[in-house]
């Protein structure tokens, strides 16, 4: 009977002990966001997803620095000069640019971490973003060393880059994640775990103070940083929260200030958040769609591609199923890149579609062999392909079966060609259309359709090493009109809309962009 | 009489899942342009997102998860109560071994067991069940596997309870006495000792039900169970409980599966104490 | 007693060493590789990875470089969070899963027990049925179900508790409640079978003829021995319910260690799931000797020597 009496004492004061540890109450910070699942890593040179990315550009700055409404401004870089054939980059670093441990920062810093990026060794999953400059693949494929690649420091406070091919987005491009520095004594001496609160050392608005997996992020404003005063807030806390319905939980309630991903409300509601004040919808540089497997019967065929294309209903998609007032997308790349017109895409077509389909041999239906859609089942994806396998069985009379797989297998099946049809999305990286079109340049990785046309890749590489920008923007287009519509290796089903959600009396410096950059310096209180 | 209402709802229940998806006006996969539309006389309970209608959707998922629930309580019958009552009779080292088996498989993630189940084997079912008259089955493959992975785990926990229980019982005089008498020991096992084990295993079944059924759900969801857009008792409620938000929310998604697998599992729990009351 | 405890620790070291290895043979044996992504990765790079980690070789090759790291104390690194040790992630997000889960742990038996005895004492009468009706109800409503609603009750319908997050302890009622509920069903369910059996036995039917008072003897006499399928129910519940759970963690945001259990799984991130099930195995093997020492103490006639 003492046991009896002994038990509950014992489990109350382990219950208060660990209560005590594990419950530290720390004071609310400034701002409280939404970011999205636990970041995989804050190493720049490893980072492959948006949300690990956006917590970069806080902890780290390029050479130049994306504002509040995505643009391109100069970062660690003041001024920069092109050669006349576009081809050479001549970058002027700020004077006094320190680390957050007090070292100064110099043109060195951005060369070891450019080659760091390319390093074999380091395995970056991004390095092909800094294939424009000489030698870089070259280095990254082991072919050559080091020093054949072209980024030359003159001096501490100067950058020179050769590029292969004149890039009229380059600059912009060094504010993307994978060019962002590392302080190198840092890297080396603690290797993988260099990124941990302890260790971290950064250059960006703010600095890591404490990351605790699946839970938080928290940063502080870095006073190290060339230009302190422009960052408004002093802590910064950012949740991993992956579920769309416990994130807008925490909105709701006032846990967190601003949910910043997209896929952090739940779509059901979003009809009824359009009229709020506090809801911000905005373009966004991503695609929604599908693929065929180009390599075997009956998507062979580009006829039965081009019926299946035809036969989606996709305003009955964005209307029912994404409810984000989504634009519905015929094309790959969505619109408003500057200086780039989309080709006209083809609208759905439910009698053409009937006509091609009895052209390839199946007339009504009859006869189609058995066919399956892949999927992985998360946020919207099995809505969309019911919905979809509804479509194409009304209208082209065929039973395509739903093949839903967990994640690993999804992608496996996507690398291996092993699927009829699967479902894809994809994220530009950077404002030009050539993010979206070079994935299906023959033999790329994110090809994974399997399809292979020499019209569209020579037009891809004419448009790499053209000088003149709307006559390469044109070149684009013209190899973007074969992708969507004539050989439908792909159909582009829409585009992806971004959704802010922030009490506008409380908040500003938040502006909806198509890159979907919001950096956090420049996110402050409304002062009234 | 009580007994045979409970009896007589029970069977209406599997009837209707049987016969109810024939009968119905609408099919289990058929989209309608009455999306997330309140029950009404023409759907009885209410649409999905799709605007399928949720009646037959239930009917149609009960029959699968009633057969996931039958095959995982057998397999939790059969495997656990036999494998407990050697282990627990035997004792000493046999019985260390045994219990020793039961953690191992107990503490493998059982998500990892389905996954390697479904892609090692389910293309292989496939063509070995398209090549005979069960062909039919082939499309259902891979939920024949899950069933193979829900049986591998399910019987581990009973296999506990009935070995800690006859570890008791086989200390009682009847047992001994039985043992002295000469009986053989599978004639002790289950002429002596079964019958005094059996209620617990009765009450541990109707906790085990429940437990598969929403196992499957889960398995589901990951994309290792039943195939959208085919349904089960366990998705449905799964997919209506996706949709329960602060602002709209269509409570027939989430309701009416509830009350289905709930009052089914009431039904399957009071016919259980009902059986063991003549034992006394 | 004493070479119990050795034989049952000796022979605990094999079986975590087994689980282990089979673990690590089946995430390595699923298609797909941690290294993947919605990106293509280019073959170079994959390789480059898998030898850096240690997976580059033949498979038995891999586990016994794998096995020789564990025996020496290391569990490895985590593939998707790149620079954090299996160690580390687990010491961060353990304490945090066995605060909530012993919560639950104890809220699970001290309602679930009493409301087990009642029911049986009650037996037959109104109040036994609707206790065992309760009692069924919470243990077939799913957590994924429960949980949801719970946070439209109380966060929302009446604002009593925040609806999810970490670190005060008003947070932590909710998905304590969440993760108890279903347990309550099923702790209550195997009390009252067990009770109703022992009340039938001639022990209790010698009290209960002695006169001793109907409470005294079902929690007096007959309730010691009714607990032996609990306890041994209980092993297995006390290490789940410890290292959380995937659905509690996700609805409340919770970063506890359970949902490794399945994202580690679906990830390919063989060494924090391997990492993960070990701190499970070794859970589930101290609470089954637990409960195994606790069943021959309720009940002297299960020997533990034999």
């Amino acid at each position: 009977m003492t046991l009896c009496r002994g038990i509950p004492g014992l489990t109350g004061l382990t219950l208060a002990l660990s209560f005590l540890s594990a419950c530290q109450t720390r004071p609310r910070a400034d701002l409280v966001i939404c970011n999205g699942a636990e970041p995989q890593t804050l190493d720049p040179a490893l980072v492959s997803g948006q949300l690990e990315g956006r917590l970069c550009s806080a902890l780290y700055e390029g050479l130049t620095r994306r504002d509040s409404r995505g643009r391109p401004v100069p970062g660690s870089a003041e001024r920069w000069e092109v050669s006349q054939d576009g081809k050479t980059y001549t970058f002027h670093l700020r004077p006094n640019l320190h680390w957050s441990n007090g070292d100064p920062l110099t043109s060195a810093d951005f060369r070891f971490s450019w080659l760091r990026a390319l390093d074999p060794k380091t395995a970056s999953p991004y390095s092909e973003i800094l294939f424009g400059i000489s030698g870089a693949k070259e280095f990254q494929s082991g072919k050559s060393k080091a020093e054949s690649v072209r980024i030359e420091t003159p001096d501490p406070l100067t950058l020179v880059v050769h590029l292969d091919h004149p890039t009229p987005y380059f600059p912009s491009l060094t504010s993307f994640t994978t060019y962002l520095p590392v302080h190198r004594a840092t890297v080396e001496k603690y290797g993988d775990r260099w990124t941990q609160p302890e260790t971290w050392v950064g250059n960006g608005t703010y600095r890591l103070m404490d990351w605790k997996i699946n839970d938080r992020v928290s940063l502080e404003k870095n006073p190290r940083y060339h230009t302190p005063d422009r960052v408004r807030l002093s802590r910064i806390d950012a949740l991993a929260v992956s579920r769309a319905s416990t994130a807008f939980n925490l909105y709701s309630s006032g846990q967190a200030d601003l949910l910043l991903d997209k896929g952090l409300i739940p779509a059901l509601i979003l009809p009824h958040l359009r009229g709020r004040p506090d809801f911000h919808p905005g373009p966004l540089l991503a695609t929604y769609f599908y693929r065929f497997n180009v390599t075997r019967p009956p998507f062979q065929d580009v006829r039965i591609r081009r019926a299946f294309a035809l036969a989606i209903d996709k305003e009955s998609i964005v209307e029912k199923i994404t409810r984000g007032n989504e634009p519905v997308a015929q094309t790959l790349t969505p619109r408003g890149i500057p200086g780039y017109r989309p080709p006209e895409g083809l609208p759905s077509d439910p009698s053409t579609a009937q006509g091609l389909l009895r052209m390839a041999g199946y007339p009504e239906g009859h006869g189609f062999p058995r066919v399956s859609l892949l999927y992985n089942k998360s946020e919207l994806n099995e809505q969309i392909a019911v919905e979809i396998q509804a479509q194409w069985k009304r209208v082209l009379g065929v039973e395509v079966e739903l093949r839903n797989q967990e994640w690993a297998t999804y992608l496996r099946s996507l690398d291996d060609l092993d699927f009829d049809i699967a479902r894809s999305s994809w994220v530009g990286d950077y404002d030009d259309p050539n993010t979206f079109l070079d994935c299906f340049v023959t033999g790329r990785g994110n090809n994974r359709t399997g399809w292979s046309d020499p019209t569209y890749d020579s037009l891809l590489n004419r448009a790499l090493s053209e000088p003149n920008l709307s006559q390469r923007l044109n070149l684009l287009a013209e190899a973007e009109s074969i992708l969507v519509t004539q050989a439908f290796p792909i159909v582009p089903i829409y585009h992806f809309v971004g959704c802010l959600m922030f009490d506008p009396d409380k908040w500003d410096g938040l502006y909806p962009n198509l890159l979907d950059e919001h950096p956090f310096s420049e996110i402050g209180r409304v002062q009234k | 009489m009580k007994v045979r209402l409970l009896l007589l709802t029970l069977g209406l229940i599997v009837a209707a899942s049987l016969v109810g998806p024939v009968v119905s006006p609408h099919t289990v996969s058929e989209v309608s342009t009455a999306r997330l539309a309140p029950p009404s006389l023409h759907h009885l309970l209410g649409t999905d997102l799709h605007g399928r209608d949720l009646l037959t959707r239930l009917l149609y998922g009960g029959r699968i998860s009633l057969l996931v629930g039958f095959v995982g309580a057998s397999v939790s019958l059969f495997v656990g109560v036999t494998y407990g009552l050697i282990a627990g009779y035997w004792g000493g080292r046999a019985d260390e071994a045994m219990m020793r088996l039961v953690d191992i498989l107990y503490a493998l993630p059982r998500i990892v067991l389905v996954i390697v189940l479904i892609t090692l084997f389910d293309l292989k079912l496939k063509t070995l069940l398209d090549g005979t008259f069960l062909s039919s089955l082939a499309p259902h493959a891979r939920l024949l596997l899950l069933f193979v992975g829900l049986g591998l785990v399910e019987w581990l926990t009973l296999a506990r309870i009935v070995r800690t229980q006859v570890l008791s019982i086989k200390e009682r005089p009847f047992v001994l006495s039985a043992r002295l008498m000469g009986q053989s020991t599978p004639t002790i096992l289950f002429r002596q000792i079964l019958p005094q084990v059996f209620p617990i295993v009765l009450t541990y079944l109707t906790l085990a039900l429940p437990a598969v059924i929403l196992e499957e759900s889960f398995l589901s969801f990951l994309g290792l169970g039943v195939q959208a857009p085919l349904a089960s008792w366990g998705t449905l409620l799964a997919d209506g409980a996706a949709l329960l938000n602060p602002i709209e929310t269509p409570w027939w998604c989430t309701l009416f599966p509830a009350l289905l697998l709930t009052s089914t599992l009431l039904i399957l729990n009071f016919l259980g104490d009902q059986l063991r009351q003549p034992q006394k | 007693m004493i070479s119990f405890l050795l034989r049952r620790l000796l022979s605990s070291l094999p079986v975590a060493l087994i689980v282990l290895a089979t673990c690590f043979l089946l995430v390595r044996l699923a298609p797909g590789s941690p290294f993947t992504s919605e990106r293509a990765l280019d073959p170079a790079t994959r390789q480059m990875l898998e030898s850096k980690f240690g997976l580059g070789g033949s498979l038995p090759q891999q586990l016994m470089l794998y096995l020789h790291n564990v025996l020496q104390g290391d569990l490895g690194e985590s593939l998707k969070f790149r620079g954090r040790t299996v160690v580390e992630i687990i010491q961060q997000s353990l304490p945090r899963s066995l605060l909530l889960g012993s919560i639950s742990f104890v809220l699970a038996l001290a309602v679930g027990i009493p409301l087990g005895a009642f029911a049986a004492a009650r037996q037959g009468g109104g109040t036994g049925r609707w206790l065992n009706g309760f009692a069924l109800l919470t243990l077939s409503i799913p957590t994924f179900v429960l949980a949801p609603v719970a946070v439209l009750f109380f966060s929302f319908g009446i604002p009593l508790f925040p609806p999810a997050g970490w670190g005060t302890p008003s947070q932590l009622v909710l998905p304590a409640l969440c993760l108890a509920l279903p347990f309550v069903g099923v702790c209550a369910r195997l009390t009252r079978s067990g009770l109703l059996e022992t009340i039938g036995t001639d022990f209790v039917r010698t009290a209960r003829a002695k006169g001793v008072s109907e409470p005294s003897l079902i929690f007096l006499h007959a309730l010691r021995p009714a607990l032996l399928p609990l306890v041994a129910y209980a092993g297995p519940l006390a290490a789940s319910i410890l290292t959380g759970s995937l659905v509690i963690e996700e609805i409340f945001a919770v970063p506890g260690v359970g949902q490794f259990f399945v994202s580690g799984v679906i990830n390919r991130d063989v060494f924090l799931v391997s990492g993960v099930v070990l701190i499970y195995c070794l859970l589930l093997l101290l609470f089954n000797l637990i409960a195994d020492w606790l069943a021959a103490l309720l009940d002297p006639r299960i020997r533990m020597e034999t």
